[in-house]
C-alpha cells in the first residue's frame, strides 16, 4: 500500500502539475524574460483567433487529421476484412506484420524514406509520373502538395494500428450471424457491408478518434518532410505543435503558447466526448 | 486462437459448396494482399537498399532494389560525420530506463488500484484515467521548465522526466489484476501469514508477467520513437537522441541522400529486427489498447 505513494508523487509531479500549469499559464502573460506574470484572463485566446500563423496552423492540422482519417478508416476496414477472410492462409502472418511495421519503425528514418520518394529531382514518384507522361511535381515545395505528402506519410503509419484493432474486432464478431446471412443468400460483399460494418461501429468510432487525436498532434512528420534544404524546419506546413513550440522557445511567449496547448486540449476533449456520447447512445438504442 | 480455427472451418465448408469460384476469389485476395503488403514495406526496403548504393546508382531509373555495386562508403561517411553511435546509445539508455520506470510504477499502482478499495483510490484512478486523454504535447512546455529548474536539461534524466509514468500502463495492469488475480488467492496468502510485500513480489508479479512484458515492449518503443520532447530537452549534439539527431542532420544542406539512408538504415534495421522478434508481445499490447471501451 505505502509503496504506492512514491508512484503517486511522481505522477502528480510529472503529469498533474504540468497540466494544471498549462491551464494556469494560458491565462497569464509570461514572456520568460519578464519577472512578473500578470493575469490577463482570456486575452491570449482572443489574440490567438486573430493570429494568422496560428489560424494557418489550425487549418493545416485539421486538414491533415481529417485527411488521414478519410484515407485510413476505409482502407483499414477493407484490408482487415480481407486478412481476416484469409486467416487460414499461409501468408496471413506476413500480411499482418508488413502492414504493421510502418506503425512501429522510428518516425524520422521512415519519414526520410518518404522524403526520397517525394523528392522533386531524385524521387521515384516523379520519375514514375514522367514515365506516364505526367509532368514532375514539386511535392515537398508546394504548400498544397506537401500537405498531401504529410497525409500520405501519416496514413501509412496509422494504417497498421487501425488494421490491428479491426482484426481484433473481426475475431470477436459472432460467427453464427455470418452463417445466417449466408443461408439467406448474402454474398461476401453484402455480408461485409450489411453485417460486419454495422457490428464494427464501436470499433470504427474508437479507431477514428484515436487517429484524429494523433493527427492533431502531428509534428515530427511535418518537421522532417516539409523542412527545406536551407534548414528552415517546417516553415512550409505549419502545424499546431510546431507553432506552439515556436512561440514558446523562439518568441519566448510561454503564456501564449500555453493557450495554444489549451486549444489543442479542447479539441482532443471534444473528440473524446463525442466518442463517449455516440457510444452511450448506441448502448441505449 | 479458437476464433481463428472457427473461421478457418467456415471457409473450408464454403469451399466445398462452390470450390472453383471460391478458390479463385481467395487467390485474387491473396494476390491483392500480397501486393499491398509489399507496397507497405517498399519505402523501407528502398531506404535500406539506398544506403548501400553509390551516388551514381542512386540516380538510376528505375531504382534498383539490390544495389549493383554494394558499398559501405555511406556508412563510413556517416559515422565520421556524426556521433551516430552516441545518439543510439542515448536513445537506448533513455528507452531502457523509461521502460523500467513505467513497468515498476504501473505494476505497483495497477495492483493497488485493483485490489484495495477505498474511496480516495477510486478518485485517484479517475484522475489517472482523465490524464490519459491529455496529449503529451499539451503539457510539455511547463514540464520543460520543471526540467530546467532541476538543471537536468541535456541529460538522460531530463529526457526521462517526461517518460517516468504511463497512465495507460497503470490502467492496463489494473484491468489485468482484476481479471487474472482472484481475491481468494490473496486472502489465502494473508491467512497463511504472508506480508503484503511478499504477496506482491511472489504471487502478483509472476501472474502479471505477460501483461508486464507487453507493457514493457510498448514503453520501450514509445521512448525509442519519441520526438517532440527530446527535441526541446536536448540542445547539444552529444545529448541528442537518435530521432532528433537524424532529423536535424537531414536539415543540413551538405547532406546527401546516400548518407541519410545509411544513417536511417542503421537505426531501422535493429528496431525492425526487435519488432519481428517481439511481434506477439507487441500485437498483444496494442490490441489491448483497443479493448479500452
Amino acid at each position: 500500500m505505502l509503496a504506492f505513494l512514491p508512484t503517486l508523487a511522481i505522477f502528480a509531479w510529472v503529469r498533474i502539475y504540468p497540466i494544471t500549469e498549462t491551464l494556469r499559464l494560458s491565462l497569464h502573460k509570461w514572456d520568460i524574460l519578464s519577472k512578473n506574470k500578470p493575469f490577463i484572463g482570456l486575452d491570449n485566446f482572443r489574440e490567438l483567433f486573430h493570429d494568422r500563423l496560428f489560424l494557418d496552423a489550425l487549418v493545416n492540422t485539421s486538414i491533415i487529421a481529417f485527411g488521414v482519417l478519410a484515407v485510413t478508416i476505409p482502407l483499414a476496414i477493407t484490408i482487415a476484412a480481407l486478412i481476416h477472410h484469409r486467416t487460414a492462409s499461409r501468408f496471413s502472418g506476413f500480411y499482418e506484420t508488413a502492414v504493421f511495421i510502418p506503425h512501429v519503425v522510428s518516425l524520422v528514418p521512415a519519414a526520410m524514406a518518404w522524403k526520397w520518394i517525394f523528392d522533386a529531382k531524385l524521387g521515384p514518384l516523379n520519375a514514375l509520373l514522367q514515365y506516364f507522361g505526367v509532368p514532375a511535381q514539386p511535392w515537398l515545395f508546394d504548400p498544397v502538395l506537401s500537405v498531401i505528402c504529410i497525409i500520405v506519410l501519416c496514413s501509412w503509419q496509422a494504417l497498421g494500428y487501425a488494421v490491428l484493432i479491426y482484426l481484433v474486432g473481426f475475431k470477436s464478431l459472432p460467427v453464427s450471424l455470418f452463417e445466417a446471412a449466408k443461408l439467406d443468400g448474402a454474398g461476401g460483399i453484402q455480408r461485409f457491408w450489411y453485417v460486419s460494418i454495422p457490428l464494427l461501429k464501436p470499433i470504427t468510432l474508437y479507431v477514428s478518434v484515436v487517429t484524429l487525436i494523433s493527427g492533431f498532434n502531428v509534428y515530427a512528420q511535418a518537421f522532417v518532410l516539409a523542412s527545406d534544404s536551407q534548414g528552415a524546419p517546417g516553415r512550409l506546413v505549419r502545424v499546431l505543435v510546431l507553432d506552439m513550440l515556436e512561440n514558446s522557445f523562439r518568441n519566448y511567449r510561454v503564456g501564449y503558447a500555453a493557450s495554444e496547448a489549451v486549444v489543442l486540449l479542447a479539441i482532443v476533449l471534444v473528440l473524446t466526448l463525442i466518442q463517449f456520447g455516440l457510444l452511450r447512445e448506441k448502448g441505449r438504442a | 486462437m479458437t476464433a481463428v480455427d472457427a473461421t478457418g472451418k467456415v471457409s473450408v465448408s464454403a469451399a466445398e459448396e462452390i470450390p472453383a469460384r471460391e478458390r479463385l476469389i481467395n487467390l485474387a485476395i491473396d494476390v491483392f494482399l500480397f501486393a499491398f503488403s509489399l507496397l507497405m514495406i517498399l519505402p523501407l526496403v528502398f531506404l535500406v537498399s539506398n544506403a548501400f548504393k553509390t551516388p551514381q546508382e542512386l540516380l538510376a531509373w528505375p531504382p534498383t532494389i539490390i544495389p549493383a555495386e554494394p558499398t559501405v562508403e555511406n556508412f563510413r561517411a556517416v559515422l565520421a560525420d556524426t556521433p551516430l553511435a552516441r545518439w543510439i546509445f542515448n536513445s537506448l539508455t533513455f528507452a531502457v530506463l523509461s521502460t523500467l520506470s513505467i513497468v515498476a510504477t504501473s505494476a505497483i499502482s495497477g495492483y493497488v488500484l485493483a485490489k484495495f478499495r477505498f474511496r480516495t483510490l477510486s478518485v485517484i484512478f479517475v484522475i489517472i484515467l482523465a490524464t490519459a486523454i491529455v496529449p503529451f504535447e499539451v503539457y510539455m512546455i511547463p514540464l520543460y521548465f520543471q526540467a530546467q529548474a532541476l538543471g537536468i536539461l541535456n541529460s538522460t534524466w531530463g529526457l526521462l522526466l517526461g517518460y517516468l509514468v504511463m497512465s495507460f500502463g497503470i490502467f492496463l495492469i489494473r484491468q489485468n489484476v482484476m481479471h487474472s488475480i482472484p481475491d481468494e488467492l490473496l486472502e489465502a496468502a494473508r491467512i497463511d501469514g504472508a506480508g503484503e510485500f511478499w504477496i506482491f513480489w511472489a504471487i502478483v508479479l509472476p501472474l502479471l508477467r505477460g501483461a508486464l512484458g507487453a507493457l514493457a515492449v510498448l514503453a520501450f518503443f514509445q521512448a525509442w520513437t519519441a520526438f517532440a520532447w527530446p527535441m526541446i530537452v536536448t540542445t547539444t549534439r552529444e545529448t541528442y537522441t537518435i530521432e532528433v539527431g537524424l532529423a536535424l542532420f537531414q536539415t543540413g544542406f551538405t547532406v546527401d541522400l546516400g548518407r541519410l539512408s545509411a544513417a536511417s538504415a542503421t537505426v531501422l534495421i535493429p528496431s525492425i529486427t526487435l519488432f519481428v522478434i517481439l511481434r506477439r508481445n507487441f500485437v498483444q499490447s496494442v490490441a489491448a489498447t483497443g479493448l479500452k471501451e
